[in-house]
């Protein structure tokens, strides 16, 4: 996460060094955790979903609010059902997204595998892959100053792009793996820069030609996958045809356990995070993206051409949304692919990208977040209601765009930069 | 924020005020009231992308792990969701950690899935809604539901005034696409029997293409379908769509001369539209399930061992064709003689409802 605020706490020794030091850095160090700097609010904005997704965790439960009709008459009931159900709740999440605790018993007892330890965590990071792809696609027009909001359609249009070169051929490893994923690129960069060229070229807003392109790609997907090309020539369900066995991801552990499904997507996610922190921050593409999302006027008057910056950048974006799809239709969808396979990725891909202050390192590991907050609430079906991790999400993002809110709540005092949101430009 | 003390007392005492107003009812003595909590037998279901509460398979199927439940209480149900074919696998995996002792998948999308997971835990019974398995531990429910629906074609076919009866479907998918292929045959036999030229909008057996409205939740996209249709003239409508099947109905209450064959369940007694339905084309799955669960349970109490494949038909009531309620004096006694003489001979085998979705089993 950003560590651009730090700057107070920074030119102080740390903690303990000289006793004179101590209180003045304990001090700033305080001053900072009261400030609604981009940290700090980052951490409460979490802080606050939590406790406000018990609220609702609390209302959403019969028993537990049928405690509440007799509150006055035994109020212990009602606030021990309460605290027991959001402690299960936390609980059940943290078991299914990191560590589940009757498997470590088992294991300690020698009944289960190493392997089955890491099961929660490989799920979270199996559905923070695709995020990750997503997340940078909308991460990095937000730096140009353009809202990608088309992350979904670019995927969709990645995922048949991997899913054509993954079954029409049959190839060693080495060689169809890679085509497969440059074919997902090359399929969604193409969809994606379709907005940049509008916007370029006739001054459509991108917002708009990009929401209207999701429809436009989720149903080309719908129609797609039942056209004799595409369609699984063994079932009759809505299912396309598996890719070749020579085009599936492997799986990163398979060598522990079958049932870890993380596969190299993650390791590429990774790798397109730090390319992506390359391009913006060491390229001079990537100083024209961001000259272009600073004042695209001085841009234009300092000589840059700011068309084909919206076109490329778009492009690029597109092309990391299409490596979502490739992830998909050649990891956990190798099996063929179904209208649902793509899930709303791209659309929590903003909300990735939104949490992560569009910067490389904060949409990985808001990615991982989000993918833990899925993994978990699937795993900790039956008793906690499933939907619980697009609300937390959903609550999270509240509060980061917002952080007047978060400052307001809180009481925190003002940065001295000013309080920080991203916002695209252009409207 | 200077909020003023005085505003906050006031939005605190409100609030307890009205927490209070709630919160005043008599205490209950300690009891032990949950459902079957303590039972020793735990029936577990993975939903497909529908989710429980999708008025379709994964509601029907829900609904007879609960009425097992209910009726014994010694068994316990729970139900995981899916919102996509890669939740299957963590999903499965997640009820045999839970030590689930019986595990339903509902829909032939995840039966490879349930055949993998059952192939590693061979102890624990299976069982696949909507799919056939070869799996040892899997337990295939199936229903073929083209004998119904054959039927119901058979009746619009005699009922029609306009010479057109339309049908359309939610999702292109095999559960789907036999009612319609059901449908078109039970026409055609019509035609070939009477000599009526009824035609069938909508859906084209030889090319397996059709009407779809991609969905099945979108009331108002299946009453826009609907609409199209009668004004072609079709005046007997057949949706196969679930809850965006009242779509149909509705369109059908509009019309003095449309009525429509409802789908799964009897749609006089499931549905507010009585009046307009002809007759439906049901498909026993709630009690397929709660039979399923029953054996799985007795099984596991020193019982046979729950495998092989259940196929429900017109021979065991698994399949059926509705009583025609309103419609019954519109009906002639020559069509429902008819009617009784097809489904014998579908029973007996003279007759052969074919459909590239037919159950895979036998």
């Amino acid at each position: 996460m950003s560590t651009d605020t730090k700057a107070p706490a920074a030119d102080q020794p740390d903690a303990g060094e000289t006793p004179e030091a101590k209180p003045s850095f304990m001090r700033l160090f305080g001053r900072y955790l009261t400030e609604a700097n981009s940290v700090m609010v980052t951490i409460y904005s979490l802080i606050l979903a939590f406790l406000i997704g018990a609220i609702l965790l609390i209302v959403s439960d019969e028993y537990v609010r049928s405690t509440y009709t007799y509150f006055f008459a035994r109020p212990q009931d009602a606030l021990s059902a309460s605290w027991y159900l959001v402690r299960d709740s936390y609980i059940a999440l943290f078991e299914g997204a990191v560590l589940n605790l009757n498997t470590l018993d088992r294991f300690a007892a020698g009944t289960a595998e190493f392997g089955d330890l890491l099961r929660p965590l490989s799920e979270t990071l199996t559905y923070a892959t695709p995020l990750i792809f997503t997340g940078l696609a909308v991460g990095l027009a937000f730096r140009a100053g353009l809202f990608n909001i088309g992350a979904q359609g670019q995927m969709i249009f990645g995922m048949l792009g991997a899913l054509i070169i993954g079954f029409s051929f049959s190839l060693p490893a080495v060689i169809h793996l890679p085509l497969a994923i440059i074919a997902g690129a090359i399929a969604g960069a193409a969809f994606g820069a379709v907005p940049g060229v509008l916007k370029a070229t006739t001054g459509a807003h991108e917002v708009i030609s990009s929401i209207m392109l999701n429809n436009i790609a989720g149903l080309f997907l719908v129609w797609a996958i039942g056209t004799g090309f595409l369609h699984s020539e063994t079932k009759s369900d809505l299912i396309t045809k598996p890719v070749d066995e020579s085009a599936v991801m492997p799986k990163l552990l398979s060598g522990l356990s079958e049932s870890l499904r993380v596969n190299w997507a993650l390791p590429l996610g990774i790798a397109a995070a730090v390319f992506t922190w390359w391009l913006l921050s060491r390229s001079t593409f990537g100083f024209r993206i961001r000259a272009v999302g600073f004042n695209e006027h001085a841009s234009a008057t300092a000589g840059m051409r700011i068309g084909s910056t919206y076109v490329t950048t778009m492009a690029v974006a597109g092309g990391l949304a299409g490596l979502a799809g490739a992830a998909l239709s050649l990891g956990v969808g190798s099996s063929g692919i179904t209208t649902n396979t793509a899930l709303e990725y791209g659309f929590d891909g903003i909300t990735v990208a939104l949490l992560g202050r569009a910067n490389p390192g904060g949409i990985v590991a808001a990615a991982i977040l989000f993918g833990a907050l899925k993994a978990g609430a699937l795993s900790a079906q039956p008793d906690v209601p499933v939907d619980i991790s697009t609300l937390l999400q959903a609550i999270i993002v509240l509060f980061i765009a917002a952080p007047a809110l978060v400052k307001a709540i809180l009481h925190l005092r003002t940065p001295r930069g000013g309080l920080v949101t991203l916002e695209a430009k252009g409207w | 924020m200077a909020v003023k003390p005085f505003k906050l007392a006031l939005a605190g005492f409100s609030a307890v005020g009205l927490a209070a107003l709630a919160a005043c009812g008599e205490a209950p003595s300690d009891s032990n009231g949950g459902d079957n909590a303590d039972a020793s037998f735990l029936a577990c279901m993975v939903t497909d992308s529908g989710g429980v509460d999708d008025k379709s398979f994964n509601e029907s199927s829900w609904a007879g792990m609960e009425a097992a439940a209910k009726a014994n209480d010694d068994i316990e149900v729970q139900v995981k969701e899916s919102s996509s074919e890669t939740d299957y696998d963590p999903n499965l995996q997640a009820t045999v950690d839970d030590g689930c002792n019986f595990i339903v998948g509902v829909g032939g999308l995840m039966t490879e899935n349930v055949n993998t997971i059952a192939t590693a835990n061979p102890d624990i019974p299976f069982a696949t809604v909507d799919g056939f398995s070869e799996v040892e531990n899997v337990y295939s429910i199936q229903f073929d539901t083209a004998q119904s629906a054959y039927l119901a074609g058979y009746v619009a076919a005699a009922q029609t005034k306009t010479g057109k009866v339309a049908t359309w479907g939610g999702i292109q998918i095999p559960p789907v696409t036999i009612f319609m292929d059901g449908f078109a045959e039970g026409i055609a036999k019509h035609n070939e029997d009477k000599g009526t030229n009824v035609e069938l909008l909508g859906w084209d057996e030889e090319a397996q293409t059709g009407t779809f409205i991609n969905g099945f939740e979108d009331a108002a996209a299946g009453k826009s379908t609907s609409d199209t249709f009668i004004t072609q003239g079709a005046d007997i409508l057949f949706p196969v769509a679930g809850p965006a099947g009242i779509g149909a109905l509705t369109a059908a209450s509009e019309n003095d001369d449309v009525s429509a064959i409802w789908v799964d369940t009897d749609g006089f007694v499931s549905t507010e539209y009585g009046a307009e339905i002809l007759t439906s084309a049901e498909k026993g799955l709630e009690t397929a399930v709660k039979d399923a669960v029953d054996a799985a349970y007795k099984a596991a109490n020193g019982g046979d061992a729950i495998t092989g494949s259940y196929v429900g038909t017109l021979e065991n009531g698994g399949v059926a064709l509705a009583p025609f309620h309103d419609f019954d004096s519109a009906v002639s006694a020559e069509t429902k003689a008819e009617i009784e003489a097809l489904t014998q001979q579908i029973i007996d085998g003279t007759i052969v409802v074919e459909s590239p979705a037919s159950p895979a089993a036998s």
